[in-house]
């Protein structure tokens, strides 16, 4: 079990999110980097998609009641375990008594705590994940706050056994503060003025202080049509991003509305989600053009580096025990 | 029957049957929605339909864009075949004006008509669920008649009660859940439209046609606390 000390900014139970339910309006939600919540879990030899603890920019206190082994993934938001500094990307075993804080955000804004064992809450939906708006999984259908306290799923003996020698971990993604995010065309690309479609592709914008897991609203130069008309709502994914009147981007994140009513200037590619979920306000980014054919293909081998490190744990793990 | 198929990102394809909102493109919609509902593609994750498009997504891991647009065009002879079944007709109580609809006053004034006669449109028609969405359980509503149409309230209230029916602009719907939002309300309906505990967790699905059924306060009341005694 682990208890938490302190709320900190917005820490919510996450998986990978709820699939088939969103022709009944039920928002998908899930890991904003699903990518750091995969490897965090590899790493203490859970399911890939057990639930975890996803921490934002300014991280709780967490006490562990109970020996066990965890990871840290995702941004590098200066994690601690009784005051000192531990490393991200590998494993790390705590004992009963010892607390897990975060001080400032060196790098990213979002970091997943893997438990040996994934967070146990009911599955609801056939899923983990929080989703406040509708009060709906994860911890009471809510963030956590002080005081609440997690059970913890059964580790297997080899899991509990892997203890880390602090000689190995996983390297980071390149998370940066002004990445350049390559994106598909979206459906409504051609209806937006031909110097909108040039701004979009070559100008810089910038992450608005109101973007949370719904949205990454952008600041930059507006976007318009090249003739107003009214759009016919339909689906929206993870990582479309839709303009309103007001010409300022929106990119949707993993809690997003299952279907929405603004053009769609773009969808960006699925391998970059993580890059765009680690952005913080102020920072900036651009956009590049690639196919679909293109954005499958480094899916597939970012897929492919995936099943690599997978298999590499799984040694190291084996080497220790 | 002439489909035009688009990328909605690297994991999803659109098919859009319409460029127009009628009763032809949500005929097919539906067709397409039950095909896919009993012969799903092994390759598809899942689908949302919409006003006048159905979208699918699928794990480009396993299958590419081309290989699923191919793949939908042999799907989309078959479903053009099938007849769906005839809509469902699902009535929802609603508890108008008083505390449960305090914009109802306001409908009225703003149509020039006393607030009876707003009651007596908004149950004096059928409506069809063109699409769930915008919130869990959330039913886009065609049909309402012009006459009770009203603007969005100038400032959006921070919370409106989960049940709260509303009218903004040419459209009516009900609130699943309590969310921001600026419709005008008009009433309040004790059925709960977002069941998350059950398998299909909305109680209503693209294609039903729904009526409003004028309760008072105290049906309201009874009708509420079985509700919540048959969810706990």
């Amino acid at each position: 079990m682990l208890t938490i000390h302190k709320s900190g900014m917005q820490t919510t139970v996450q998986d990978f999110g709820r699939t088939g339910f969103q022709k009944y309006g039920v928002v998908g939600s899930g890991a904003m980097d699903p990518y750091a919540l995969r490897i965090a879990n590899l790493l203490v030899g859970n399911k890939e998609n057990a639930a975890a603890l996803e921490i934002t920019l300014m991280g709780p206190s967490i006490h562990f009641d109970e020996d066990h082994v965890i990871s840290i993934c995702g941004g590098n938001l200066t994690p601690q375990l009784d005051g000192k500094v531990v490393g991200c990307w590998r494993a790390i075993p705590v004992t009963k008594g010892q607390t897990l804080t975060f001080g400032k955000p060196r790098s990213g804004s979002r970091c997943y705590v893997a438990v040996a064992g994934g967070i146990d809450v009911p599955a609801v939906m056939g899923s983990r994940s929080t989703y406040a708006r509708a009060e709906l999984g994860g911890y009471e259908g809510r963030a956590l706050d002080s005081g609440d306290q997690l059970a913890i799923g059964e580790a297997s003996a080899a899991q509990k056994s892997a203890a880390h020698n602090g000689s190995w971990f996983v390297p980071a993604p390149s998370y940066s503060p002004n990445p350049v995010i390559r994106i598909t065309k979206g459906r409504q690309f051609e209806l937006f003025s031909e110097q909108s479609r040039k701004d979009f592709l070559s100008e810089t914008f910038s992450v608005n202080s109101q973007s949370d897991r719904m949205g990454y609203r952008l600041d930059g130069l507006r976007l318009a049509l090249a003739e107003a008309q009214e759009m016919i709502s339909e689906a929206v994914v993870f990582g479309s991003i839709q303009v309103p009147a007001d010409g300022n981007p929106i990119i949707l994140m993993a809690d997003r509305q299952t279907v929405g009513g603004y053009p769609k200037i773009a969808e960006a590619i699925t391998v970059d989600l993580p890059l765009i979920s680690q952005l913080k306000p102020g920072d900036r980014l651009r956009f590049t053009e690639v196919s679909v054919e293109e954005a499958q293909r480094l899916l597939k081998l970012q897929e492919h580096t995936i099943n690599c490190l997978k298999n590499a744990i799984r040694l190291k793990r084996r080497d220790m025990k | 029957m002439d489909y035009s198929f688009s990328p909605l990102g690297d994991q999803a394809i659109v098919i859009e049957v319409g460029t127009a909102i009628n009763e032809h493109t949500q005929k097919e919609i539906l067709a397409i929605s039950s095909f896919l509902e009993a012969n799903s593609p092994q390759w598809m994750t899942e689908f949302i339909p919409a006003f006048t498009t159905v979208s699918i997504f699928y794990n480009p891991l396993h299958i590419s864009y081309g290989e699923v647009k191919s793949g939908l065009t042999a799907l989309l002879k078959e479903a053009s075949e099938i007849t769906p079944s005839p809509p469902r007709t699902i009535e929802i109580p609603v508890c108008y004006g008083g505390d449960y609809g305090p914009d109802l006053e306001f409908v009225a004034q703003h149509n020039g008509l006393s607030t009876e006669e707003v009651i007596a449109i908004h149950t004096g028609t059928s409506y069809t669920v063109h699409m769930i969405g915008f919130a869990p359980g959330f039913p886009y509503l065609g049909g309402m008649s012009e006459k009770i149409a009203a603007p969005r309230r100038q400032s959006p209230r921070v919370s409106i009660p989960e049940r709260s029916v509303g009218i903004a602009g040419n459209q009516t719907g009900v609130y699943p859940i309590s969310t921001p939002g600026g419709w005008q309300l008009i009433g309040r309906t004790p059925t709960r439209l977002f069941l998350p505990e059950k398998e299909i967790p909305s109680l209503l699905r693209a294609g039903d046609t729904i009526v409003f059924r004028r309760i008072t306060a105290e049906e309201y009341q009874t009708l509420e606390e079985i509700e919540n005694a048959d969810h706990t």
